[in-house]
């Protein structure tokens, strides 16, 4: 590992610490105007008062040429919490980018200060500081994204989840009404829940009732097969039902093989079958 | 070498598969299971997987075996409690576990084999390449 | 490297082929995997690792977590230097109970998996990738 090279800026760092701080914040304002109400102004300074610190705190400790040193973990970790928060605001990575790069100007201002005479040194130190405030901010994009990425996913599995319950229609009878158009990834989803809740609930017979799905592809004609085959592993029966004529022309032209699935015109008559397995009857009340 | 618990319940052997079995193993319970059916005069055998986390293709091999080896001996087989992941991987393996009944719990398990005690055939899970529907029952 | 993100493992009995299993299990679920992703992959490592014990006479595997910016996986490496597989082709063709496939389970194991891949020289060994991301 090369020496570190001699460097100022841990010490111009805490010297100008406090007028850097207010430098900075008056930096950000301007860019976060049009945010106003996102984020307090008291928020903003607690949380550049806070970065400063650590980075200055980093940059006593650590190396200046990578942000792999362990001096530099507590930074990224608040950095992560910022940006992350920031996401949940709704701020773009830009935005958030900018927390960064808007220290540079008044850091630079003070190198130029410091190294007045100093032409070489200058250009070396602004180099440096440069190459790590980009870094930092790059890391800021890379957080705010993933925390973007995480919450999109979430919203997708609870719309999921919303869009396709699974309903007890009986004892041990339950049914999955699935509606809208189905894709390979939902119907997996789907699916996996379905044989998740014939666990939990006990259920022998599952009606998987199909009316309200327009069209249907080999892929998802498949992963319904191959519920239903699970299904018979794990003990229970699947039932199909609600397949319109449409489906049933892309069924058979696709070369699907149903095999012995049963599979029945309504909901109803699902049901009706499903309480017979189950050696149910319903019988009508006296005096009707 | 430890070996997999049998219980005799009535005319039912009973195994709860606990444990992550390697392969010796899983030939030892082939075997005890085997000769005590044949001693006791046992019916029916129930095994409870609700604790396996994994079914590979040799431990669904032992499953058939075993239902094969009891049919010759005149026992059903039922394999209980699969949970829906390990479902989900035996489907895309392609094991369709041929000989072998499957309910969700003991409880319908033990329903099962005192149906097929009424000397039903044995069946084959549907979908296989021997063809065959469920039985009636 | 931290050594649980990566670890080589000795396949020569079948409690070694168990020991697979719960690392790939216990870096599966470390890396994030659903659980039936889990499944499938350990499931997978379970009819690999049988393999290179019971055809390649015994051998080594590779369990490492692999991150790809964003993106993150497992990924095994099983090697043996067995007597390798003449007609990787034909072992990649389906079929436990037809006998197909020479009875390796190749082709059940590849769909368990989102990347595969696999070497063999018949008398020297063979060498199966496989790999399963978030």
């Amino acid at each position: 590992m090369s020496p570190q090279p001699t460097t100022r800026i841990p010490e111009i760092l805490k010297t100008h610490e406090s007028s850097l701080l207010n430098e900075w914040v008056r930096e950000q304002t301007p860019h976060l105007a049009s945010q106003r109400g996102r984020i307090s102004d008291a928020d903003l300074r607690e949380q550049s008062r806070e970065f400063l610190s650590l980075f200055q705190q980093a940059a006593q400790r650590g190396r200046l040429d990578t942000l792999q040193d362990p001096a530099w973990r507590e930074v990224l970790e608040l950095l992560n919490g910022i940006s992350q928060s920031r996401a949940k605001q709704g701020f773009t990575p830009a935005q958030t980018a900018n927390f960064v790069i808007s220290l540079k100007r008044p850091f630079f201002a003070r190198l130029n200060q410091e190294y007045a005479k100093d032409g070489a040194g200058l250009a070396e130190e602004t180099w440096r500081a440069t190459v790590l405030l980009d870094e930092l901010a790059l890391h800021t994009v890379t957080s705010h994204i993933k925390m973007r990425e995480e919450v999109i996913l979430r919203q997708q599995e609870e719309m999921l989840e919303l869009s396709t319950p699974v309903v007890k229609l009986w004892d041990g009878i339950l049914a999955l009404p699935m509606i809208g158009t189905l894709d390979s990834a939902r119907t997996q989803v789907v699916m996996e829940s379905l044989l998740q809740r014939i666990v939990e609930t006990g259920a022998d017979v599952a009606i998987i009732d199909i009316t309200g799905v327009p069209t249907v592809d080999t892929l998802v004609a498949q992963h319904l097969l191959k519920t239903v085959t699970a299904a018979r592993l794990m003990g229970a029966e699947c039932i199909i039902s609600g397949i319109r004529p449409q489906i049933a022309q892309t069924i058979v032209h696709l070369g699907v093989e149903l095999g012995d699935v049963i599979t029945k015109a309504t909901l109803a008559d699902a049901f009706a079958v499903a309480l017979q397995r189950r050696g149910l009857a319903m019988t009508r009340a006296a005096g009707r | 070498m430890d070996r997999i618990p049998i219980l005799k319940m009535g005319n039912i052997l009973l195994v709860t598969i606990q444990v992550d079995m390697h392969d010796r193993l899983a030939l030892a319970l082939q075997e005890d299971l085997t000769e005590r059916i044949s001693t006791t005069g046992a019916r029916g055998v129930l095994i409870d997987i609700s604790s396996l986390e994994i079914v590979d293709s040799f431990i669904g091999r032992m499953f058939s075996n075993i239902a094969a080896m009891a049919r010759v001996l005149d026992a059903a087989t039922v394999v209980v409690g699969m949970r829906p992941a390990v479902a989900i991987t035996l489907v895309e393996l392609g094991l369709s576990l041929p000989g072998v009944r499957t309910a969700l719990d003991v409880d319908r398990g033990m329903e099962l084999l005192r149906v097929s005690d009424e000397r039903n055939p044995v069946v084959h899970v549907a979908g296989t390449e021997d063809g065959g529907a469920l039985g009636a029952s | 490297m931290p050594s649980e993100l990566h670890k080589q493992m000795e396949i020569r009995t079948s409690s070694d082929v168990v020991t697979v299993r719960q690392a790939t299990r216990a870096l599966a679920e470390r890396t994030g995997l659903s659980l039936v992703d889990q499944t499938k992959l350990v499931t997978a490592a379970s009819e690999l690792a049988r393999n290179t014990l019971d055809y390649g006479g015994g051998g080594t595997v590779q369990v490492e977590a692999l991150e790809n910016g964003v993106r993150r996986g497992v990924r095994l490496i099983f090697e043996d230097q067995g007597p390798g597989i003449a007609n990787v082709q034909e072992a990649l063709k389906d079929g436990f109970t037809t006998g197909g496939g020479l009875g390796l389970g190749l082709g059940g194991a590849r769909r368990l998996v989102n990347e595969f891949d696999i070497e063999s020289t018949p008398g020297q060994g063979t060498r199966v990738t496989i790999a399963r991301w978030k």
